[in-house]
């Protein structure tokens, strides 16, 4: 048995030499000082390779274009065994790289391991830095939802702002401002063939620099020497080890948001990019007007220029640790005003502090439902679907689920199996739901709205609330109100009313409507008390939001809304109509 | 043990542990099925008052398909097939049950004839030659009034069971 294996390993030694390249590979000479604080690289690679795997894993079940990749990734995280760990990995592997690429870089920062002849392992390895973060930036809108969506316009826009090229870069990334099914298949084509195959190679010629000039020695080394296998092969895999395992504790316990579909007219939305891009979305603030382009260009440039030059300016030999205290303390500066400007932006989100809401206010997420959707609650109460039909976990009844089930179905679909229960699903119990189109569309469009996270908090919506929805779309407030975004713009938008009118001031509106603006046109409505205080009730909880172009000079250089309907606004004010 | 053996067998041991760790969750993402829950669609495929006896016809409907992350609407069809002797109605799958061809019924022979690999069935769905290995399956069928519902389509045996 012995023989036959020493025979099968003589045999591919003799047709391919694998074996003496491994050995040559593994028992390089390598400084006696060499220890622990030169791990980082090894991580870094391994991280790569796991990200690579765990994204053929999930490009298996992925349609890269626009919309397709959000039910994809939502059916991998909910219907595949597995699938949520595995987009776990991928995710939080691309934060945990980042921070080991940072760590290694440090490391060589500081042990001054770039000088002659290593500057070329260098430069190569700032390359590699900004591919990483390459991956960030185009792996972000994959997932297609809310946050990939409005953190990649701010993205591409600030490209689109830079001097001289800036027109190209946009054209180059497929857009003219919006982002679509032509933006989405470069990002995509980048994050999967160009980067990948870049990074693999520049990876190679890294890892032959290194080995080319060998391990950089410590001054106190002198000639010693030691192997590097298995001593320091030991110490690299006992990191990967840690570093796979805190990877892979995040990826069970913290769960990775997948929000809404991405939604191009949702003006409430706060879009930041993730926790490494934070710092120049921070800096982008303290520059205004003209001077954006310092913050979002030139500043982001020279520091790469910096991080370039570094090898070619520091040019002195080697020295101790403990003898570069320049170089500490310039890290020490850099991890102190990196978190500085992380944790600032992170104090400043809008949406912790109140999410376009008064002080404190939260907005709970029936409060977000348009009219139509939040009518449909009432009918789907009215109609004792939950007697049969669950929408949280629970004891199995007579009906399917609801938040699973709505997620394949139609609007038209659901109406027509409304109607016509057994015509649909022959053998069904259901009986017919005996309402009109328009409610049986409302109570279809609050059933699409539903997912298995969000069931709750809509559930939650208080019952006068949901029966004044219900009173709005009757009356057919929406044809000249916008409430949620939903609705025409010939009378003012709702949202926010309880910050400017009281309950009474409201009733007396709709009532006479002339009694405060003798000039509108808002016919009046009689409505018994019972509905009037439902509706007054409804319109009180619709949330403020802000509008845009304040958040535009406060926060962040978002562009307004491109795509939908063209606007009816007739150019009034708010506070002239009511 | 010595500090050589020591190193080899954390390295040996770790690497072998983070490749389980992964190789377990690949292998269950690739190869089980999704989590879904099958519903059982009944699809009306046509009206029976038209159907000659002992003529099978082919009908063309609409089914529901879950495919991922998508239902697709789907044109598929099925012989059906009304027997004189007992009002019996017999629906037989879309595909030929050697390699999943088309099949078709054959008025000169009484025979449906799969030209693929020229298998060929009885009326019954029987196998009289070729190398097809069972008969010819069959869609479960429920009838509601004139309508014919149809459901999954089974192999002889699943039927049976």
């Amino acid at each position: 048995m012995k023989n036959l294996r020493a025979r099968v390993i003589y045999w591919i030694e003799h047709r391919t030499g694998l074996e003496s390249a491994i050995k040559n590979f593994l028992y390089e000479d390598i400084p006696a000082s060499s220890g622990w604080h030169q791990v980082f690289g090894s991580v870094a690679l391994f991280l790569f390779l796991l990200q690579g795997f765990t994204g053929v894993l999930l490009s298996f079940n992925y349609a890269p274009t626009p919309g397709e990749s959000y039910n994809s990734l939502k059916f991998i995280i909910t219907e595949l065994t597995g699938g949520r760990l595995i987009r776990g990995l991928h995710h939080w592997g691309a934060s945990l790289m980042i921070v080991v690429v940072f760590l290694h870089m440090t490391q060589v920062f500081v042990y001054g391991a770039y000088k002659k002849p290593r500057e070329a392992t260098w430069l190569v390895g700032v390359v590699l830095l900004i591919l990483t973060l390459g991956f960030g930036l185009t792996g972000y809108l994959l997932p297609w939802d809310n946050r990939a969506y409005w953190g990649t316009i701010v993205t591409t826009q600030i490209a689109s702002k830079a001097p001289l090229v800036g027109t190209y870069v946009t054209r180059l990334l497929g857009g003219d401002g919006t982002i679509g099914v032509v933006t989405f298949a470069r990002f995509f084509s980048l994050h999967v063939l160009l980067l990948p195959a870049a990074t693999a190679l520049l990876i190679a010629l890294h890892v032959y620099l290194v080995r080319k000039h060998g391990v950089c020695p410590s001054p106190l080394d002198g000639e010693a020497t030691k192997k590097f296998f298995p001593e320091q092969v030991f110490k690299d895999t006992i990191a990967i080890f840690v570093a796979f395992v805190i990877l892979f504790v995040m990826a069970v316990i913290v769960k990775v948001p997948l929000e809404q579909l991405a939604d191009p007219t949702d003006s409430n939305y706060v879009p930041r990019p993730d926790w490494y891009f934070l710092f120049l979305f921070q800096i982008l603030k303290l520059f205004e007007g003209p001077l954006e382009i310092v913050g979002s260009v030139i500043l982001p440039g020279l520091a790469f220029l910096a991080l370039l030059s570094v090898p070619f300016v520091d040019r002195g030999d080697m020295r101790r640790l403990r003898q570069r205290t320049l170089a500490i303390g310039l890290t020490f500066f850099a991890a102190l005003g990196w978190t500085g400007l992380t944790a600032t932006a992170l104090l400043t989100n809008p949406k912790i502090e109140s999410r376009g809401g008064q002080e404190g206010e939260i907005i709970q997420g029936w409060q977000q439902l348009s009219p139509a959707e939040l009518a449909g609650i009432a009918y789907y109460r009215d109609e004792k679907c939950a007697s049969c039909h669950n929408l949280t976990e629970g004891t199995p009844k007579v009906g399917p689920n609801l938040t699973t089930a709505a997620i394949r179905r139609s609007p038209v679909w659901m109406i027509e199996h409304f109607k016509h229960p057994s015509q649909l699903v022959p053998g069904t119990s259901m009986p017919p739901i005996h309402l009109n189109d328009e409610q049986l569309s409302a109570l279809a469009a609050f059933l699409g709205k539903l997912s298995p996270t969000n069931a709750e908090a809509l559930e939650s919506a208080p019952d006068n609330v949901v029966q004044g929805a219900v009173v709005y779309q009757i009356n057919q407030c929406g044809n000249c109100h916008t409430a949620n975004g939903e609705g025409m713009k010939v009378g003012p938008a709702l949202n926010g009313l309880a910050r400017r009118r009281t309950p009474e001031w409201i009733e007396g509106q709709i009532r006479r409507p002339q009694s405060h603006f003798p000039e509108s046109m808002m016919p009046p409505a009689d409505l018994t008390p019972r509905d009037m205080e439902r509706l007054v009730a409804y319109l009180l909880s619709l949330p403020y939001i802000k509008p845009f172009s304040v958040a535009l000079t406060e926060e962040v250089p978002v562009p307004r809304k491109t795509s939908g309907e063209p606007k009816l606004d007739v150019g009034l004010s708010p506070e002239l109509l009511l | 043990m010595n500090r050589r053996t020591f190193h080899l067998t954390f390295i040996y041991g770790l690497w072998s542990l983070i490749g389980i760790i992964l190789a377990i969750p690949a292998t269950i993402y690739l190869l089980l099925p999704p989590r879904l829950r099958k519903e059982r669609e009944w699809v009306e495929a046509g009206n029976l008052s038209q159907l000659q006896p002992e003529v099978p016809e082919e009908w063309v409907f609409r089914r529901n398909r879950v495919d991922g992350w998508k239902v697709t609407s789907e044109r598929t069809t099925a012989w059906v097939l009304k027997k004189k002797s007992n009002q019996e109605v017999v629906a037989f799958g879309p595909q030929c049950p050697h390699l999943g061809c088309a099949y078709h019924w054959q008025v000169r022979n009484q025979t449906f004839l799969c030209p693929c690999h020229n298998s060929t069935f009885s009326i019954e769905g029987e196998v009289l030659t070729g190398p097809s290995p069972r008969a010819l399956d069959r869609y479960e069928t429920k009838i509601v009034g004139e309508k014919l519902f149809l459901g999954a389509v089974l192999s002889s045996e699943e039927m049976k069971s």
